[in-house]
């Protein structure tokens, strides 16, 4: 139980304290890419606590919803934590749901976000949050169906055991249908978390922007948290994808060896597809918001092939 | 007096919950009075599925009616048709022989037809009421069809008859009947194609009416799938539970992506009971499939899921049309486009129908989230099935439920957001005000129904399954492994869920961050400044997004389906075409269903009304001639 709760909070604490990092490499590493020097790793964390000690300014327009989003966001966040296998495969809350119960607590987020966009009555916040509820909806299918693909070979949709029947067969992860999969949900990846070339993290230019059109009216503290949970967002999917698809390093055992060793897996994995990341992202150009269904329609059409070959390969 | 009325209505339905939670748990009861009405006599019969849908009837009643004991405000129009409708509703799951159950169910539908018909004055009510009364008779007429059929081959009009007769019927027989049977429920339940009414109809009955007729009514349509394909029928080959599966797959997307574009309020709730009969369909249509395979456990889950579905929707959609009523009352408009604001002017009414809008997008830790999952899990089980078709049908329905759930999402942020959020449209909504206190117990009785629905699962659960247990087939465990107190968990380790725990660890979430920005020594101070709009000098209600512009991005995904025509007018100022007079702008959607279905199904009826003509001429003599040949015929022939 003690242990239990311990490890709940190690891996709240890990994901909390660890996605400004991510955010902060990540920006480092495309700098560097297109030959900048670029702001140190570590400036998220100075960014976050410049916004703290600034006052809230608030729209007089808005309402209560407004002013509780960001908690609403951020403690759905704090709960995807406490449900994905970070460090072990069965975290202490992963009974409470499974991947489907996921895709609910990240639409919950959304869901409140689009209506504090709508709540100032500026035309930039609306634009902003009818694009992401859109960029959102159409991503959901893929979502679910990449997961499925991988629950049809694990017999389960419990997170911890996808996890671990996939580290059972190691051979698994190189098999057409999972890597299919993989990339099915890196582009739903890129355009949940507002990654290029679905959405440009950033650009201020409001015509261009979704998500960062929707969190125009939010400074001080409140702004803090929107980006706060928007980091840990990323680092949340990017360990989905490390972890699910990977799961090398994730132990059963709740020691502090493993656990440690859990923790230097997930690093190592983080590095690699961040680097994946921001290559990505500094060689595409942004899409056409008209063009990013298309994009989707892809990544669907990926995971549907990923359902249809474990079918036809088992 | 119309105040009693309503007040008699809730107790009604308060009898009606008594009764259906005894016949839930297992009591048997029948009454029979041969005399009261010709071939059969009357016949009622409660057992598990009806005592559960008259339970279901009678919850939604009780909020229903003390809402309208605020909101009808003693006018005494429609009191009348409101308590044989419910009476009528209450009847339809007890019925036990087709001559009771067609009395039932058409005292059900004249009744909701007068109400539709409550503001009589205005011609979009007496074109809706006119819409549902054509297709509820068509309705009628394949349910009687379906009926006499039945009777006609196992010799009897008790339904307890049929279960005993149905399975010795040839399968062509079966289908024939099924098929006829499901058309007409289906009808009533608002299934794509034949939904063409209920987007009329719904938003032009009273408010509370509307609720019951989305949050019950439709769902008699339900029972009657259930109870003929499930229970009198016995379940039937493969194709039956993929058709009900595709179908609800149709309707849940269709139904959705209709309600994104539609601005009037009522009429977005009605398309989304198109939806969320969509998802019921698919637990249903999933538990059919896994019957015919004879896989019980699973049987049962999916009809399981369709239930706690069915219960779910009549909680939210009753909550979300209550709260919608409220806003109509206050403002006088259904127009989203003309509200907003009304979260500072009417807080409870808000609070309310954001409850129901985020349980109906599914958000945890609220109701329509357990069900929705509850299919899904239902779903995502398919490979037991080793048929590689049935399963791609599966994946195409797990895809099609994702894709509604987040389209739901959208919709709602438009409905609640643009209606109460921001700055108000229109001087109607500037000046609304909070609905009284009888409207608002109605909300707040529903609002509870969402939470404990959404947190109690694993006590609600075991009474679902043993409603649905006996429908299931072989196999069906008759006390399935559900988890414990705390976790629902189904199908050995396949997936598990715990609603409290979800909810004990948001609320924790809500209060880490206040307490680390207390630590953090952040600072507390909020400044009040108007919306930052690049410099524009006047922050005015003509600079909000609207729900046009908000649904446009969903309109250009999907224009193949939408096709939408676009009108611009423009006028220009005679002296200089540099100043414009005058812009118009429409972007409407045309419905492929009245274009390519109902359209031309009624130019042929109409031709074929205009080739039929000539032989009406007016004359008596002429008429006399036709019963002289009439009669000759058949005297010749007999």
């Amino acid at each position: 139980m003690i242990a239990g709760a311990a490890l709940g909070l190690l891996q709240v604490f890990v994901v909390a304290a660890g996605a400004p990092l991510l955010v902060g490499v990540l920006r480092t590493l495309k700098a560097r890419l297109v030959g900048r020097r670029g702001p140190s790793p570590w400036q998220p964390y100075a960014d976050l606590r410049k916004l703290l000690g600034k006052d809230a300014v608030v729209s007089e327009t808005t309402s209560w919803i407004f002013r509780v989003t960001p908690y609403v966001l951020t403690a759905s966040m704090l709960v995807t934590a406490l449900v994905i296998p970070v460090l072990v495969t069965r975290p202490p809350l992963g009974f409470a749901g499974n991947i489907v119960l996921l895709m609910y607590l990240f639409l919950l987020g959304t869901f409140f976000l689009a209506l504090a966009g709508l709540d100032a009555g500026s035309a930039f916040g609306g634009m902003g949050s009818s694009r992401e509820v859109a960029v959102a909806a159409l991503a959901e299918p893929t979502v679910i169906l990449a997961v499925f693909a991988l629950a049809l070979r694990a017999g389960t949709i419990n997170l911890g055991g996808v996890v671990e029947r996939v580290e059972a067969e190691p051979w698994l992860a190189v098999n057409p249908a999972h890597l299919l999969a993989f990339a099915a949900f890196f582009i739903v990846m890129l355009a949940e978390t507002g990654r290029l070339p679905v959405d440009n993290p950033a650009t201020h230019l409001e015509l261009t922007m979704i998500h960062e059109a929707m969190v125009l009216e939010y400074s001080g503290r409140y702004l803090a948290l929107v980006e706060w949970a928007a980091a840990m967002k990323l680092f949340l999917f990017l360990t989905l994808l490390a972890n699910l698809f990977f799961p090398w390093g994730v132990t059963h055992l709740a020691e502090p060896v493993p656990v440690a060793l859990g923790l230097l897996a997930l690093a190592g994995k983080l590095a690699v597809l961040t680097t994946l990341l921001a290559l990505v992202e500094t060689s595409v150009a942004k899409l056409r918001l008209f063009r990013v269904p298309e994009l989707l329609a892809g990544s669907f059409a990926l995971a549907i092939l990923s359902v249809m070959a474990v079918f036809l390969l088992r | 007096m119309a105040r009693l009325g309503y007040a008699l209505a809730a107790v009604l339905g308060l009898a009606a919950v008594g009764g259906g939670a005894a016949g839930m748990l297992g009591r048997e009861w029948t009454l029979a009075v041969p005399w009261l009405v010709p071939l059969g006599g009357l016949e009622l019969a409660l057992d598990p599925l009806g005592g559960f849908f008259l339970a279901l009837v009678g919850a939604a009643a009780v909020p229903a009616s003390i809402y309208a004991i605020g909101a009808a405000g003693g006018a005494a129009r429609g009191v009348g048709a409101y308590l044989v409708f419910v009476a009528a509703m209450c009847a339809v799951p007890l019925a036990a022989n087709v001559m009771t159950f067609a009395l039932a169910w058409e005292l059900m539908s004249l009744a909701s037809y007068f109400l539709v018909l409550h503001e009589r004055e205005r011609p979009e009510s007496v074109q809706a009421a006119w819409a549902y009364a054509v297709m509820t008779h068509v309705g009628l007429a394949c349910l009687l069809g379906g009926m006499l059929l039945l009777s006609a081959w196992t010799g009897s009009v008790r339904f307890a008859d049929w279960r005993a007769g149905a399975p010795l019927l040839a399968a062509g027989a079966r289908d024939l009947a099924f098929a006829l049977l499901a058309l007409g429920f289906a009808g009533k339940a608002g299934v794509i194609p034949l939904h063409i009414w209920l987007p009329l109809a719904h938003p032009a009955a009273p408010s509370h009416v509307s609720a019951l007729m989305s949050g019950v009514m439709i769902k008699l349509g339900v029972y009657g799938l259930m109870r003929a394909g499930v229970d009198w029928l016995g379940g039937g080959p493969a194709w039956w539970g993929t058709a009900l599966l595709l179908a609800g797959v149709v309707s849940a997307v269709v139904g959705v992506l209709y309600a994104l574009v539609e601005h009037d309020l009522k009429r977005l709730l009605a398309f989304h009971s198109i939806e969320n009969v969509g998802i019921i369909l698919m637990g249903l249509g999933a538990g059919m499939l896994y019957r015919q395979a004879g896989l019980g456990g699973l049987a049962l889950l999916g009809l399981v899921a369709a239930l706690y579905h069915t219960a779910n929707h009549a909680a939210f959609k009753g909550l979300l049309f209550l709260a919608a009523g409220a806003v109509v009352h206050a403002t006088g408009t259904r127009d989203v486009e003309r509200l907003g604001g009304l979260i500072k002017r009417m807080p409870w009414t808000a609070a309310c129908f954001l409850v129901g809008a985020a349980a109906i997008s599914a958000l945890p830790p609220l109701n329509g989230f357990v069900s929705e999952w509850l299919t899904f899990v239902a779903l995502l089980q398919n490979t037991q099935i080793a048929a590689p078709p049935l399963n791609l049908v599966f994946a195409l329905g797990i895809a099609g439920l994702a894709l509604t759930s987040g389209l739901a999402m959208a919709c709602f942020v438009k409905a609640f957001g643009i209606t109460f959020l921001a700055l108000p449209r229109s001087d109607a909504a500037a000046g609304a005000r909070e609905a009284g206190p009888a409207m608002r117990a109605g909300m707040a009785l529903l609002v509870a129904a969402c939470v404990a629905l959404g947190l109690g699962p694993t006590v609600v659960l075991p009474r679902l399954a043993a409603v649905a247990a006996p429908l299931a087939g072989a196999g069906a465990p008759a006390r399935p492994a559900l988890g414990d107190w705390l976790t629902v968990q189904l199908s050995g380790d396949f997936a598990s869920l715990s609603p409290l725990a979800i909810a004990a660890a948001l609320t924790l979430g809500l209060a880490a961050p206040l307490v680390a920005l207390r630590l953090a020594g952040a600072s507390r101070r909020r400044r009040l400044y108007e919306t930052w709009g690049c410099g524009r000098m006047l922050q005015t209600a003509r600079m909000e997004y609207t729900a046009t512009a908000f649904a446009n991005p969903f309109k250009r995904v999907f224009d193949f389906f939408y096709r939408p025509a676009k009108r611009l007018d423009i006028e220009f100022h005679p002296e200089s075409r540099l100043f414009v007079e005058r812009i118009e702008y429409a972007n409407p959607t045309r419905s492929i269903f009245e274009d390519w279905l109902y359209r031309p199904v009624l130019a042929g009826l109409h031709a074929a009304a205009r080739s039929v003509r000539p032989i009406q001429s007016g004359s008596a003599n002429l008429y006399l001639a036709y019963i002289l040949v009439a009669l000759i015929v058949l005297l010749v022939f007999a």
